[in-house]
């Protein structure tokens, strides 16, 4: 996984070892994503159960992993700007409650515009308290996420008679999009049940057949991220804001513009993913439907890494899951062999890099649940949603020395208060 | 100068509640409602001498959420994870309460036993997180999040596999665990009460519960003030490299620290299932109280006074908020004003903080004598 790939980390600073050649990022992603469908692949032929890798999983799984994956770039930006952003919960619960009023009031994409805009409304409040008056970062996003669930039953309250917890139904739909002329033999291949072609087959299906078009977006806006941060003037101010503000301050940066915008952009992107969920699933707003997403997102962002794609492969795991939980227990079950294999294949990793001590005990814990996995028939129904939770831990347990979160991320900045 | 501390120190909550109520009178105005009835329905509330007892047993909960949370901040530590430990906790409780092992037991031993397991499975479940920190580095933050949800669905799984109450009839749809006897459960203060004179109005009861939430006060006062423990606790908390020079063990601060959080934040869950309800059902121990219990700790400065303040202020927010639905006004506008008065409190600590830093730069540049511009020496 990209988590563990992080070549700006201290020990990798010196220059590589000959014969160890660095490979361009977009072929790292590649590698990286075959390297998880071939899992998945291992996975589903050890296991039998074909609804694993079925189109229909995949679909399901990439419209559950939308909303995490937005609040979770919504996450990134803030935090490569140095600013921690806990209240993304809060800020989606806005995007769901405007997201779905606007499209009451005005149409489906007047409400995604909505969404967006009450969440940024959420990420101004946070920048307000964080940057302008140095507050603790984690304690005015807990403030924000009070904040932002008490505004949505007030509103929901106020603008809606009678049911007091949930709006009516948004009518309209986001239109989807269907990339003609595949889906036919894409279908036929995906139903050979071929180890690893089929698997294949069976995610472009997915991503090729019938996609919201709010998918679409999302998506792109991930190589739109990493293009901005990464490859503009304006990112490069704004990551170095959240590495060293004095520095960036010593340089001329305008470093209160650059975490404002940054915040305000990562605000929009948690609503965003708020009207995602309104418009590619419930169709309506509910209290309480954000169900903690805004959080897993943010884990998503540890678990990336602080990175586009890493958080994307977070994200992808955790919708994955939410998928399977769906399905016949017997599915969900191979979900421990394929954590299992997950885990064996980051101590493979590990003890490449020659950290023996480490690599051991990320292989006995890859063996311990695939003991579990060949002792039991099935995952108790309650538990398979958290699974990527735990995973998430292991990563944070056995990776952590390669986790890079940005050097002045949390810190309070004051104009002038450099040493 | 004492005088403008306590000054100072006060000016924050009041400013911060003051700004509260503006701004939820702007957003009732702004929706079309009657601020000014708002208003007077909850104070007319507030008064009754039923609210008062209402109070009183909500505030306990709040109260134990806050110094657990208070614990962590004294240290810099951010236990988010309050939420996933009392639940945790509340669970495994209610099902040693209700257990047949305990049911043997004499009253006394039957609720402090349960007290045992409430502080253990607590802190077990803080300790995860407490480890992770001091031996990986792991942030406290997002590995108290991931605790939170795996608790809340390992407590559904264990609830429905292995503790769940055979039901009472065909009718009986609630999952709970088995009935707490009277001797696992909180005695009242009526009685005494009454003894002292106090009135009772009808159907007032007051949980002994409040006295747990008082007693784990005066232990946190003690702990953190009066002990050495509590000297490195706030030493690391306000300067973690200056403590480890002068031979503090930061990893078993950590651990320590997140141990005790956890074990106060046990404690949360019992006050309704050890009382009243008398069994541990997904709607007697309700979500969310970890994250009240943050607001209450910063409104209160981890001051076990000050929280005191805040959990009775929360507390008497949602039961006055209850008068609401009679003005036909959504009551969810007390949840707006609880978040405005967190943030608007940090946000007065903050500027407070400011003017007491330009204060002291001002005493002490009027304190320096004049510079003299005769040369030294020249008087003679």
């Amino acid at each position: 996984m990209t988590a563990v790939e992080v070549p700006e980390s201290p020990e990798r600073r010196t220059p590589a070892p000959a014969g160890r050649r660095r490979v361009s990022l977009p072929v790292r992603y590649m590698l990286t994503a075959a390297a998880a469908m071939l899992l998945l692949a291992i996975t589903r032929a050890v296991t039998d159960q074909t609804p694993m890798t079925a189109p229909g999983t995949f679909s399901s799984a990439i419209e559950l992993a939308m909303p995490i994956a937005l609040a979770g770039l919504g996450g990134l930006w803030a935090e490569r700007a140095g600013v921690v952003n806990i209240g993304l919960e809060g800020m989606m619960i806005l995007g769901t409650w405007f997201g779905a009023w606007g499209g009451i009031e005005y149409g489906p994409w007047w409400g995604v515009a909505l969404g967006a805009l009450g969440g940024a409304v959420g990420g101004l409040l946070h920048a307000v308290a964080t940057v302008s008056f140095g507050v603790d970062h984690v304690i005015s996003g807990v403030a924000i996420n009070i904040l932002g669930a008490g505004t949505a039953r007030f509103l929901t309250g106020v603008a809606y008679e009678g049911g007091q917890t949930q709006s009516p139904q948004v009518p309209g739909r986001i239109p989807s999009f269907d990339v003609p002329f595949l889906g036919g033999a894409l279908d036929d291949l995906a139903d050979k049940h071929w180890f690893l072609v089929s698997d294949v087959a069976s995610l472009l299906t997915a991503v090729t057949h019938n996609v919201s078009w709010l998918v679409i977006i999302g998506l792109a806006l991930f190589p739109l991220t990493y293009w901005i941060l990464w490859r503009t003037p304006v990112g490069l101010r704004l990551r170095s804001v959240g590495e060293d503000p004095y520095a960036a301050e010593s340089l001329g940066v305008n470093v209160y513009r650059m975490k404002y915008l940054a915040v305000v952009v990562s605000g929009a992107l948690a609503g965003l993913a708020g009207a995602t969920l309104i418009y590619v699933f419930a169709r309506q707003f509910q209290d309480g439907q954000t169900n903690g997403r805004g959080f897993i997102g943010l884990a998503a962002v540890v678990f990336g890494n602080w990175r586009p794609g890493g958080l994307l492969a977070g994200a992808a795991l955790f919708g994955f899951t939410d998928a399977l939980q769906s399905q016949q227990d017997s599915v969900a079950h191979g979900l421990l062999l394929f954590v299992s294999l997950l885990v064996a294949a980051i101590g493979a990793r590990l003890l490449a890099r020659r950290e023996g001590k480490r690599a051991v005990a990320a292989l006995v814990v890859s063996l311990l649940v695939l003991v579990v996995w060949s002792g039991t028939e099935r995952i108790p129904n309650q538990l398979i949603p958290v699974t990527p939770h735990i995973t998430t831990l292991l990563v944070l347990v056995f990776a952590a020395q390669h986790l890079r979160m940005p050097a002045a991320d949390g810190v309070p900045y004051r104009k002038g208060g450099g040493k | 100068m004492r005088a403008r501390r306590v000054a100072l120190a006060v000016a924050a909550p009041l400013l911060a509640f003051a700004i509260s109520l503006v701004v939820s009178a702007l957003v009732l105005e702004a929706a079309g409602y009657s601020s000014g009835d708002a208003f007077s329905a909850m104070i007319e509330r507030g008064g009754r001498s039923i609210t008062v007892f209402r109070v009183l047993n909500a505030t306990g909960p709040y109260y134990l959420a806050g110094v657990a949370v208070a614990i962590g901040f004294k240290m810099n530590i951010f236990n988010i994870g309050v939420e996933g430990q009392y639940r945790l906790a509340a669970l495994l409780t209610g099902a040693w309460a209700g257990s047949q092992v305990a049911g043997h037991l004499p009253a006394p031993l039957h609720v402090l036993s349960s007290l045992v397991v409430a502080v253990v499975v607590g802190a077990a479940w803080a300790g995860i997180a407490g480890v992770l920190k001091a031996y990986r580095g792991v942030s406290e933050v997002i590995s108290t999040i991931m605790l939170n949800a795996i608790a809340v669905a390992l407590s559904a799984y264990l609830l429905v596999t292995y503790l769940r109450a055979p039901r009472r009839n065909a009718n009986d749809l609630t999952i709970g665990t088995r009935e707490i006897p009277g001797s696992g459960r909180f005695p009242l203060l009526n009685r005494p009460l009454e003894a002292l004179g106090v009135e009772i109005p009808q159907a007032g009861r007051l949980s002994s519960y409040l006295l747990l939430a008082i007693l784990t006060g005066v232990a946190y006062y003690v702990l953190v003030w009066r002990s050495r423990f509590g000297y490195d606790l706030r030493a690391t908390g306000l300067n973690a490299d200056a403590a480890r020079a002068s031979g503090i063990d930061p990893k078993r601060m950590i651990l320590t620290t997140m141990l005790l959080s956890g074990g106060v934040a046990g404690l949360v869950g019992l006050s309704s299932m050890m009382t009243e309800a008398g069994r541990y059902t997904s709607d007697v121990v309700v979500g969310g109280l970890g994250f009240t219990g943050i607001a209450v700790a910063l409104l209160g400065r981890n001051n076990p006074v000050g929280i005191a303040i805040a959990a009775v202020l929360f507390a008497y927010l949602d039961q006055a908020s209850l008068a609401l639905n009679f003005e036909d006004i959504p009551k969810e506008i007390v949840a707006i004003m609880q978040g405005v008065i967190v943030l608007a409190v940090v946000i007065a600590y903050e500027i407070v903080r400011r003017a007491k830093l330009r204060i002291e730069a001002h005493d002490l540049a009027s304190d320096q004598p004049e510079p003299s511009l005769t040369p030294a020496g020249a008087a003679q």
